[in-house]
Order: C-alpha cells, then sequence, then structure tokens
C-alpha cells in the first residue's frame, strides 16, 4: 500500500533521483570539520522556528516590546525555554558561521570552481551579523538601546552618505518606536527572507560542485 | 522599410516589454524606496533656549550636571527625551555648557570628580574639566552649548537637526 503510494510520488515528483542528486551524491572521505555547513542550516532553521513562536507573544512597541518579552519569560508555559533557545541559538550561530568560513579558508575549499559559493558565504556572513545586530535592539533595554546607539552611530561614519544612513536605520535623528519598528521589520522578513534565498543558491552550488577533497598533508 | 534602420517586429516587442517593464519598477520602486528611508529625508529642527537655573546655584569650578527633557514626535509617537548638560562655572560670570553626549558614538559621559574628567562608560573616552579629549577614542571635544544669563537665569541655546 505505502509502496504503490511512494511509486506514485516518486512517478510524479522524481524522489529517487532527488534523493540522488541531494543526499547521496559522492563525496571525498567524511571530516568532522565540514559538517559545520550543515550546522549552520541547522541553527539557521531552529532559529526560523523559534523565532516564529516568539512573534506569538513579543510586540515590537516602546510600551510593550521590554514587558511581552518579560511575559514570555515569566509567565508563558516553556517561553524561557524558546526564548533562551532563540538566544544562544543566535550567538552560536554567528560562531559555527565563523568557524566554517575559517575552515574553508584553512583548507582553500574556496578555490576554483568554488569561487562563488564562497562569495555568497560572505554575503550569508554579513546577512547572520545583521540578524544579529537587528535582533539585539528588540528586547528594548537598555543594554539594547545603548548598542544600537553604538551601532548605527558607527553606520554614520561613512563619509557622505553617513548621516544618511544612520538616520535611515534609526528612522529619524535619535532611537524611537520607529527604530524598534523598523529593526523588527528587518529581522523577521527582509533579512531573513534574502538569507533564505542566499542558502538556497549556497546549497545549489555545494550540490553542483561538490565538496572538496580534504588536504593531505604534502598538499 | 529595408536597410539599417529596420526594426523588426521581435526587436520592437523586445523593446517595448523591457521599457514598460523599466517604467513600472521605477514607478513602483522609487516611492518605495522613499516609504523607506522617509524618516532620514524629513527634516526635524528645533531651536530653543532652554532656562537651566539661577546662575547663582552653580558653584564655581565644578561640573554639574543638568538635566532637562524635551518632547518630540518621531513618527507617529510622541517621545520625551532627557538631556543632560555639564555646567562649569568658571568664574562669577563666566559660564560654558558642555553636551554630556559622548562624541565617539553618542553615549553619555559622567563627572568623574576624583580623576577631574568626565568619562565615558562605553569606549573609555576621558575629557578634561574643559571637554578636550585626553584619552580614548572621542574625535573631538564634547560638544557645548551657546548660553546667556539673564536676570541671573542660566539659559543654553538648544539646536537639533
Amino acid at each position: 500500500m505505502f509502496k504503490k503510494l511512494y511509486a506514485w510520488l516518486d512517478e510524479h515528483l522524481g524522489l529517487n533521483d532527488l534523493y540522488k542528486a541531494v543526499l547521496d551524491r559522492p563525496e571525498p572521505k567524511g571530516n568532522w570539520w565540514n559538517t559545520l555547513g550543515s550546522a549552520s542550516l541547522f541553527l539557521f532553521v531552529m532559529q526560523a522556528i523559534t523565532g516564529i513562536f516568539l512573534t506569538v507573544y513579543y510586540t515590537p512597541s516602546p510600551d510593550h516590546a521590554y514587558d511581552s518579552i518579560q511575559y514570555i519569560m515569566n509567565v508563558v508555559p516553556y517561553g524561557w525555554l524558546i526564548r533562551g533557545i532563540h538566544h544562544w541559538g543566535a550567538t552560536l550561530m554567528v560562531l559555527v558561521v565563523f568557524i566554517h568560513m575559517i575552515r574553508v579558508f584553512v583548507t582553500a575549499s574556496y578555490k576554483y570552481p568554488r569561487e562563488l559559493t564562497w562569495m555568497v558565504g560572505v554575503g550569508l556572513l554579513i546577512l547572520t551579523l545583521g540578524m544579529g545586530f537587528t535582533g539585539y535592539l528588540l528586547p528594548w533595554d537598555q543594554k539594547a538601546y545603548w548598542a544600537t546607539t553604538v551601532g548605527t552611530s558607527i553606520a554614520g561614519t561613512v563619509p557622505w552618505v553617513g548621516p544618511i544612513i544612520e538616520k535611515a536605520l534609526r528612522g529619524g535623528s535619535e532611537l524611537s518606536a520607529l527604530t524598534l519598528s523598523r529593526f523588527f521589520a528587518a529581522h523577521i522578513w527582509m533579512i531573513p527572507a534574502l538569507l533564505g534565498g542566499a542558502i538556497g543558491v549556497h546549497l545549489y552550488l555545494i550540490i553542483k560542485h561538490g565538496e572538496s577533497q580534504f588536504p593531505e598533508k604534502q598538499d | 522599410m529595408a536597410g539599417s534602420e529596420h526594426l523588426s517586429r521581435r526587436d520592437f516587442v523586445k523593446w517595448v516589454t523591457v521599457s514598460v517593464g523599466a517604467f513600472i519598477t521605477a514607478a513602483v520602486g522609487l516611492p518605495a524606496l522613499d516609504y523607506l528611508i522617509a524618516p532620514a529625508l524629513t527634516a526635524t529642527s528645533t531651536d530653543a533656549w532652554i532656562p537651566l537655573g539661577k546662575l547663582d546655584s552653580f558653584t564655581v569650578g565644578t561640573p554639574t550636571l543638568s538635566t532637562f527633557t524635551r518632547s518630540k514626535v518621531n513618527g507617529w509617537e510622541k517621545t520625551v527625551n532627557s538631556y543632560g548638560v555639564f555646567v562649569l562655572r568658571k568664574s562669577q560670570t563666566e559660564v560654558v555648557a558642555f553636551s554630556n553626549v559622548c562624541t565617539h558614538l553618542g553615549c553619555r559621559v559622567n563627572w568623574q570628580a576624583n580623576k577631574n574628567q568626565y568619562v565615558c562608560p562605553c569606549h573609555d573616552g576621558h575629557f578634561n574639566i574643559d571637554g578636550r579629549v585626553v584619552s580614548g577614542p572621542p574625535p573631538r571635544p564634547l560638544d557645548t552649548y551657546a548660553t546667556k544669563i539673564e536676570n541671573g537665569l542660566l539659559s543654553i541655546h538648544f539646536l537639533e537637526s
């Protein structure tokens, strides 16, 4: 019964071919350092799921942001767990993405034909840092407020266009409700959309070119 | 219509599609961009004289933090921002008013009497009693406000862009 159902689905979706191309592709001998990309992907999915759960209670307004997080932490059952995973997962993701980059650099995996994979990866790193930066403001506590004051001031030091960038990031000349709501929009819609698309390209390139051979001692 | 000026039907359709597409993209894209960065383009400048109190209430030689609030409309929200001014009365009549905003990245500096310096808690910027940079990353001295004294009352000129 299930075999028949699977055969029907396979005929229409090409599941076996997909499986062979994506998961059963030939690879060089495994190495634990080569699992960091998958670890980053796992963390991204985990952040997405916990983040979606957090939006159920979180309110991106100066009057309610802090209180809504206190509510998540102290009243909602397992709210502390969901936010805890999101909070520590964010730090871990930046760490894992960074170590992943160092691994690719050290094993020279960015060379032909994988230059484009590296370039997209640089974009992914910047977007990941952007997620960290925008997410840091959302608790709307003292640390968040001043970290964003400093961070947006740094953007303001760009020659010529700095002041415009700073005001565009803040949604005005200083931090306000507009800053919080635009950081929230960037954190849950804009950057994740770009991140998701870039991850798709990154994965396609990995499947297309396969993984690189781990260098030998004499290389 | 033979010759080099000839435009084939296929090229004409291609050209029209690209131009109409470009026009629609611009017609929707430019307003969308303006929508996103509008708060950066609207100028909200204020210009006011703020009274800080009787000049005689400030002791000579010691910077004293004086605070005031200004309400401001940011988008749909009216916020009350508080500002800090270090008033340094140099003599009976001479007075300087420093903004407590660090010129590095906008944190608020504190006066530390034992060091005789203003210290920024964020990146350890130090300013001397006259607001000049002693050490740390600040690129310029503390900003000052213009002051005036009328009937013994000290006011500062508050300008904001």
